[in-house]
């Protein structure tokens, strides 16, 4: 069994027993998707909501919501999963300080984005645990389905 | 102009370092002054480095760490970030509020004013330092703390600037009060167009 990292700006695709794992997702969002069937799972940590909205060109699909969750599918398709037996688990789009002047609010549009682009692939949202003040480590397993989500003063839970 | 950090001279980045190293001791003994107590202060380290650099050489993305977000407005226009190990939250707890040995991921909301005021007097100070010397007008907003994972703290920076690069100037602070050593490491990002600005006060560009 191996644990794999997923990075900022990063994807992975992966089979049981071996697990999936991004650590301290603050205002990025951490898509999980799975095919029950095969066992092909799949994470993906997405940082800005829009491709489209970039300016700096070089800049990787893996950064976006609205390019990596496709690239993610994708990816799965092409190690077996079936596109329409994937179902989602999200976690992250924190607001890890709380001013005024957070004129992004980068976290939910992060969450709204992903969503959007989950919508439009067709995967349905099994679990959420996004949005409020603080960071999330998540492991997902393949295995068994479980998004398990740390958090510094939460403790973990399992969804 | 300047697109990203990538493009700064070394001339440059010595005069960043040396912005640092004025700015960290006048933090420094502002903090001294509050505390009532010496400040030994080391010698700042300060270099340009990527995200992940910072992150691996604080002790990894899940280490909790006490964030302090400041963000810059005037002249220089931007984001600072004052990444403080526990020892710096323990010490100022049990000097003002007799309080030992808490636990940062647990403070309550006094305890946190406390040390988000700190905070605001330190980076306040520090950029006082900078005006000084520059002669830029830099005003500062009321600044905001969270007591949280390294790597979730760091998003903030990491995706607000993710245009300009993955790179920024970090200060890597070590002092000691009463003997005990506080890391304390400063993040300094200005947007480009106010980083032109400062290499053009400082006559390196």
């Amino acid at each position: 069994m191996a644990n794999l990292t997923i990075g900022i700006s990063d994807l992975k695709v992966c089979r049981p027993p071996d697990v999936l794992v991004t650590y301290a997702l603050g205002s990025c969002v951490g898509i999980c998707l799975l095919d029950s069937a095969t066992g092909v799972g799949g994470m993906s940590h997405i940082m800005l909501p829009d491709s489209t909205q970039a300016t700096n060109g070089s800049a990787t699909p893996m950064r976006f919501a609205d390019t990596a969750v496709p690239m993610l599918v994708n990816e799965m398709v092409k190690q077996g999963a079936a596109r329409s037996r994937l179902k989602a688990k999200i976690a992250g789009g924190a607001v890890m300080f709380a001013t005024a002047s957070d004129r992004f609010n980068i976290g939910e549009r992060n969450i709204v984005a992903v969503k959007e682009a989950l919508r439009k692939e067709g995967i349905p949202i099994v679990a959420d645990d996004t949005g409020l003040n603080y960071g999330r480590t998540v492991f997902f397993y393949p295995e068994t389905g479980i998004m398990e989500v740390r958090a510094a003063s939460k403790g973990n839970k399992q969804l | 102009m300047l697109k990203n950090y990538d493009e700064l001279s070394p001339v440059a980045i010595d005069c960043l370092r040396e912005i640092g190293n004025i700015g960290s001791g006048s933090a420094a003994s502002s903090l001294s002054e509050m505390l009532g107590k010496p400040i030994d202060m080391k010698v700042p380290n300060v270099c340009v480095l990527e995200y992940q650099q910072i992150i691996d050489t604080m002790g990894g993305p899940e280490k909790i760490i006490t964030g302090i977000l400041v963000r810059l407005q005037g002249d220089i226009k931007g984001m600072m970030m004052f990444l403080l190990e526990d020892s710096f939250a323990q010490v100022v707890l049990s000097t003002f509020m007799s309080a030992d040995n808490v636990q940062v991921t647990n403070l309550d909301d006094m305890q946190l004013s406390v040390i988000t005021e700190m905070g605001n007097i330190m980076a306040g100070s520090y950029l006082r330092a900078l005006s000084t010397l520059t002669g830029l007008t830099i005003d500062m907003d009321i600044p905001s703390m969270t007591v949280d994972m390294l790597g979730a703290i760091m998003s903030v920076p990491i995706i607000e600037f993710s245009q300009v690069g993955d790179k920024v100037l970090f200060i890597d602070d070590g002092f000691a009060i009463d003997g005990v050593d506080i890391k304390s490491n400063i993040i300094l990002i200005p947007e480009m167009e106010s980083l032109e600005t400062l290499m053009k006060k400082l006559g390196v560009m």
